[in-house]
């Protein structure tokens, strides 16, 4: 019964950082249907550009991650507008390859820059500090992460449902003509809204710098926050949550009781499974497409 | 240009006696190829041979039929440890065994067709990406497929022939390319292929006029499957030993990267796109010994960056590329070609 609870507890952990890197995802797919492959190496940048702030200029924490979080919109921001508003007939094929391209590039910077071999952040909460309630263990950075994860959820689901910006990025992606008739600048929108992903994203990097940092660390939170963003329907901020964490708790509770080999991949089978039986994910509205 | 009065024009293979001597030319000069060159340079001939097969399958799949493949080096691996397993365990003949592991393969493929029949962009793209990662884990993780230290290759015997050297190999590589692509070219020009163009056009206008949707899907995925396969079991060969390290996602990105890099839709595309970036792969994993350009990157490493990581900038030099491409001429070199030929042909004006 412990085990179990424990492999919950570490399940909803891990979906946590699955969660802040799906909803970064959707933020950017929700407003201008690109399914962003850059978003782990964005968030690389982000992470290794607050460490050399932490090692190399010694600043303080508070400081660092805050110039991290700027450095980490205007990255997104630019990324917008100097790579994907130039593309000229965009579908998705393309806004693929784009995404891989800015991916390659950033993860060939970041390993050229500071080499490919596994580096300490000097976060403030180390990776085995925990609480311990009854018999199971909690390290307090998943507590951080999973607090960071609903928090972001929710504001940004207020955002997008109240704010103005938020109901202007709506508009831009259900008909960016129509947005623009009425005088939304779409192109702007556009660039927030990179920013906006590309700050979550940069706080799933801060959070799991401290257990894991090389170039590739971002790849497996990258893809199965991408896996969970598609199984919750790419659409809908609760949906990629709930979706992040039950990957999290299935796969888990795959490793524990059937086959610890196959941990990572169960995470993919149920992809396929959830998406032969609905194409557009669990919380979606099906869309039919017309000729 | 040249104008196609009827259908028979528009299948024939060759369209004048200059255009049969100048194809006799090209595979005289391949085969001739190895009596000139060093054993270096016959490698990467083969590596980039194979690598060509593979482009030409997966452009029939994203560049005729509209799909999405991130899960291409998954067939890639089931045709290698399918070829080698297949000799080894059960005792085939390399041209028996290398079939039967593409046709493995292509089994996959249509299995992974199914779904693929309901998906589309990022939906199709991250299912065909687990199942590429799924496929390198399972080899890994069992037994019978040499686990992490992974398989050594056997010599190929055909007959009374030992191929064991690069050169012997690429005889046989080079023949079962030509081969193959002529395949490919008569399969587009017929009603298969005009079927698969039709699906990624408008699937459902395509539906409309009587494809069949659910067959030529799953068709496609599976004779792209098939290619990836046949290249596996190739390339097991000329690496003498595989590891499930090898067949990385990266590896699927590659071959998407070759097909959107050489043009869409393209056979000359798949070509020109394989072998530019399998040449620069190769010529980038030393970077450091290019003249006049390693020198100064040493310099600039030192200084700015570190001077371990200085191989990556092959990522950085492909990312670039990508991005170009898709940005500057979405039709890749094949659409560069074009302009070129047309330019040149009705210059001065």
């Amino acid at each position: 019964m412990i085990d179990l609870v424990q492999m919950i507890v570490n399940g909803v952990a891990v979906g946590s950082s699955y969660a802040l890197m799906g909803l970064a995802m959707v933020i950017i797919y929700k407003t201008s249907e690109v399914p962003n492959f850059a978003q782990g190496e964005m968030a690389l940048i982000s992470s290794f550009f607050a460490m050399m702030l932490l090692t190399s200029f010694n600043m303080s924490v508070y400081l660092a991650f805050f110039l991290t979080f700027v450095f980490a919109v205007l990255l997104g921001g630019f990324l917008e507008f100097a790579i994907l508003r130039r593309a000229k007939e965009p579908n998705v094929l393309g806004m693929i390859v784009i995404t891989i391209g800015i991916e390659m590039v950033l993860l060939g910077f970041v390993s050229w820059k500071f080499g490919a071999d596994q580096k300490t952040m000097p976060f403030p909460i180390g990776p085995y500090d925990s609480f311990i309630i009854g018999d199971i263990f909690i390290s307090k950075l998943e507590v951080l992460t999973l607090v960071a994860a609903l928090l972001l959820m929710s504001v940004l689901f207020l955002f997008f449902k109240y704010s103005k910006l938020g109901l202007a990025m709506k508009a831009t992606q259900q008909n960016s003509v129509a947005a623009q008739i009425v005088g939304i600048r779409t192109n702007r929108i556009m660039m927030m809204t990179w920013g906006i992903s590309s700050l979550v994203g940069a706080v799933a990097g801060l959070l799991i710098s401290p257990t894991i940092m090389h170039p590739f660390m971002m790849w497996d939170p990258m893809l199965k926050g991408f896996a969970a963003a598609v199984m919750g329907g790419m659409t809908s901020l609760p949906g990629v949550v709930i979706a992040a964490y039950m990957l999290g708790i299935i796969e888990n509770l795959f490793g524990g009781y059937v086959s610890i080999e196959f941990k990572t991949v169960v995470a993919f089978a149920i992809i396929v499974v959830v998406l032969c039986i609905r194409p557009s994910g669990l919380f979606a509205r099906h869309y039919v497409k017309k000729v | 240009m040249d104008m196609k009065r009827d259908y028979y024009e528009d299948v024939q293979l060759f369209t004048s006696p200059v255009v049969i001597f100048w194809f006799a030319v090209l595979i005289g000069s391949l085969y001739l190829f190895p009596l000139f060159a060093g054993n270096y340079y016959v490698y990467v001939a083969n590596y980039i041979a194979i690598n060509i097969i593979v482009a030409a399958g997966l452009n029939l799949l994203v560049g005729y039929t509209g799909q999405i493949s991130l899960g291409h080096a998954g067939f890639f691996a089931i045709g290698a440890y399918g070829t080698i397993i297949l000799m080894v365990k059960a005792g085939f003949p390399f041209l028996l065994a290398l079939p039967s592991a593409a046709f493995i393969a292509a089994c996959f493929g249509f299995l992974l067709g199914l779904p693929a029949l309901r998906l589309e962009g990022p939906y199709l793209a991250i299912a065909t990406l687990g199942f590429g990662l799924t496929i390198t884990q399972i080899i890994g993780r069992v037994e019978l497929f040499g686990g992490r230290d992974g398989l050594h290759a056997p010599d190929i015997t055909i007959g009374p022939w030992v191929l064991d050297t690069d050169k012997e190999f690429y005889y046989l590589l080079i023949t079962l390319t030509i081969f193959l692509l002529l395949f490919m070219r008569n399969l587009i020009k017929t009603r298969v292929g005009r079927a698969f163009i039709a699906i990624r056009d408008a699937d459902i206008a395509a539906q409309t006029m009587g494809v069949n949707i659910l067959y030529y899907k799953t068709l496609a995925f599976a004779v792209s499957a098939f290619y990836a396969g046949i290249a596996g079991g190739l390339y097991a060969f000329v690496l003498r030993f595989i590891e499930p390290e090898i067949f990385t996602l990266l590896m699927s990105i590659m071959f998407l990267a070759m097909v959107v890099v050489g043009g869409l839709g393209s056979m000359m595309g798949s070509i020109a796109g394989a072998a530019l970036l399998c040449w620069l792969d190769l010529k980038l994993r030393n970077i450091l010994d290019i003249p006049y350009v390693g020198d100064w990157l040493e310099q600039l490493s030192k200084h700015w960056f570190s001077i371990t990581g200085v191989s990556n900038i092959q990522y950085i030099v492909f990312g670039s590329i990508m991005i170009m491409i898709v940005l500057f001429e979405p039709l890749g070199l094949y659409g560069i070609w074009i302009r070129t030929k047309k330019y040149w042909r009705t210059w001065p004006f």
